[in-house]
């Protein structure tokens, strides 16, 4: 639990694990972790704004999600982000639907 | 939490009724790489026949009490895992390193999976393992025509081993390999007479498996990519391989892969693959069941020349070219240090050096 502001861990996620071999065992490299959780966050950020939803990184333990009404939620891995988002987005969010991809493949 | 590789190993052999599972299972068991076994049994029906025809050859046997190991009774796998796990503490039962859930023959593997990844306690003990499908040459074409269940085995398998094929004919035998294949094209197929007392790599090769990882990538993915291999479904279940030329961003795949789990899990039975993650050298192996993904290991080398990124998907109608252009989608918004990079105009807007 972080002392500062009384979050329990969270459960981690398959892929909070770095994908590089140094971090992969140990997780000893906090600057690399930082790293790629900020990367995911801007991503999330990209693939959410079709639905109106920022995200930002709450200490590094969670994510705070803002719908387009000021409606919040606060997650504790991606796995719990998606039905979170779907909730503050009122629609599904389907990386198989035609139209989604295609917003995407605007923003690379 | 302790490194997922030293959690102790848990494997399920399932397969349809009267598949030959405990015949298999018995065999295993006498091989002396498996001497420290404990072995979960299902009952089913009145009579826990399972469990008696076992008792004499494993003595850390507990017998789950309810019927099915579908998600009803995801309870009874779980208190009988906890209770295993205090009596190995307490030194009452002889310490054991790997667990053998043997399910019933309509049972689901899925929800075992569920129960070892997300249960509280148990997820920092134990990991899964192989799941080792049995199919009778005689009956399976049959059952896999008629019985949802025997799909679903089948299709989730790591390994399938085709039992009782003295009592049918080569070209059956070839038939229901062929079925097998199509249905599922990373699972190693083997037929039970070549199962010998000493095959425990059956068991214990897995991806976390030190000495077996190499191996079971190079599995995975040798069927799956081979062109000729017949590719196809069986009843709704299709098997597929997708494959990616460019260096998969893990971020990318990780955001990608965790979205589509949540929206279409259900239907996707398994997701297993060899990543080439941009800026690491060595692969990375992912290992899913349904909305459950494993903690991605690590090989130490690439098992063969191709430094492609390949997934195995097995899926109930979710289309192969529309999962490969998604992943494209996805990776391609994250950029690559770039070599275009230009300076930016007067009166341009600022924009985030990655995405726009």
């Amino acid at each position: 639990m972080c002392a500062l502001c009384g979050v329990l861990g969270g459960k981690g996620h398959w892929s909070d694990s770095a994908a590089s071999p140094a971090v992969f065992a140990s997780r000893t490299e906090p600057q690399t972790r930082g790293r790629e959780r900020q990367a995911r966050t801007r991503l999330l950020n990209a693939v959410l704004k079709s639905h109106g939803i920022v995200v930002k990184d709450w200490s590094g333990s969670s994510y705070l999600l803002t719908g387009r009404t000021g409606r919040t939620a606060i997650v504790d891995t991606i796995a719990d982000l998606w039905p979170a988002a779907e909730r503050l987005a009122g629609r599904a969010i389907d990386p198989l639907d035609e139209h989604y991809l295609a917003t995407l493949a605007k923003l690379s | 939490m302790a490194d997922y590789s030293e959690l102790t190993p848990v494997n399920i052999i399932t397969g349809f009724l009267g598949s030959g599972k405990t015949t298999l299972l018995q065999r295993l068991l006498r091989s002396p790489d498996l001497a420290d076994v404990a072995v979960l049994v299902n009952e089913f029906g009145e009579v826990g026949l399972d469990h008696h025809l076992l008792q004499g050859v494993a003595e850390n046997t507990v017998l789950l009490g309810n019927g099915c190991l579908c998600c009803a009774v995801r309870g009874d796998l779980q208190r009988a895992l906890r209770e295993l796990l205090s009596r190995r503490t307490r030194g009452e039962v002889p310490h054991f390193r790997r667990v053998v859930i043997e399910t019933s023959g309509l049972a689901d593997p899925s929800p075992i999976a569920y129960t070892l990844l997300s249960e509280a306690v148990l997820r920092h003990h134990f990991r899964l393992s192989g799941i080792v499908t049995t199919v009778d040459a005689v009956n399976g074409a049959g059952q896999l025509e008629r019985f949802r269940e025997s799909v679903k085995q089948a299709s989730m398998a790591d390994r399938l081993v085709m039992t009782k094929t003295d009592l049918a004919d080569e070209s059956a035998i070839a038939t229901l390999r062929q079925r097998l294949r199509r249905l599922n094209v990373s699972a190693e197929i083997l037929q039970a007479r070549d199962v010998g007392e000493d095959f425990a790599q059956l068991l214990t090769d897995d991806i976390y498996d030190a000495a077996g990882k190499s191996r079971e990538a190079r599995g995975w993915i040798a069927e799956a990519v081979d062109e000729d291999a017949p590719h196809g479904h069986t009843a709704d279940v299709q098997s597929f391989a997708v494959i990616f030329d460019e260096p998969l961003d893990w971020t990318a795949f990780g955001v990608w892969a965790s979205m589509l789990l949540h929206r279409h899990g259900a239907d996707i039975l398994r997701l297993k693959g060899i990543l080439n993650v941009a800026g690491v050298p060595t692969p990375v192996l992912i290992n899913g069941v349904q909305h459950i993904v494993h903690p991605p290991s690590h090989l130490d080398e690439w098992p063969d020349a191709d430094r492609r990124s390949r997934l195995v998907f097995i899926v109930r109608g979710l289309q192969r070219a529309r999962i490969e252009q998604s992943l494209a989608v996805f990776n391609g918004l994250v950029n690559k240090p770039s070599t275009t990079a230009r300076p930016r105009e007067a009166g341009e807007p600022l924009r985030s050096p990655s995405y726009r």
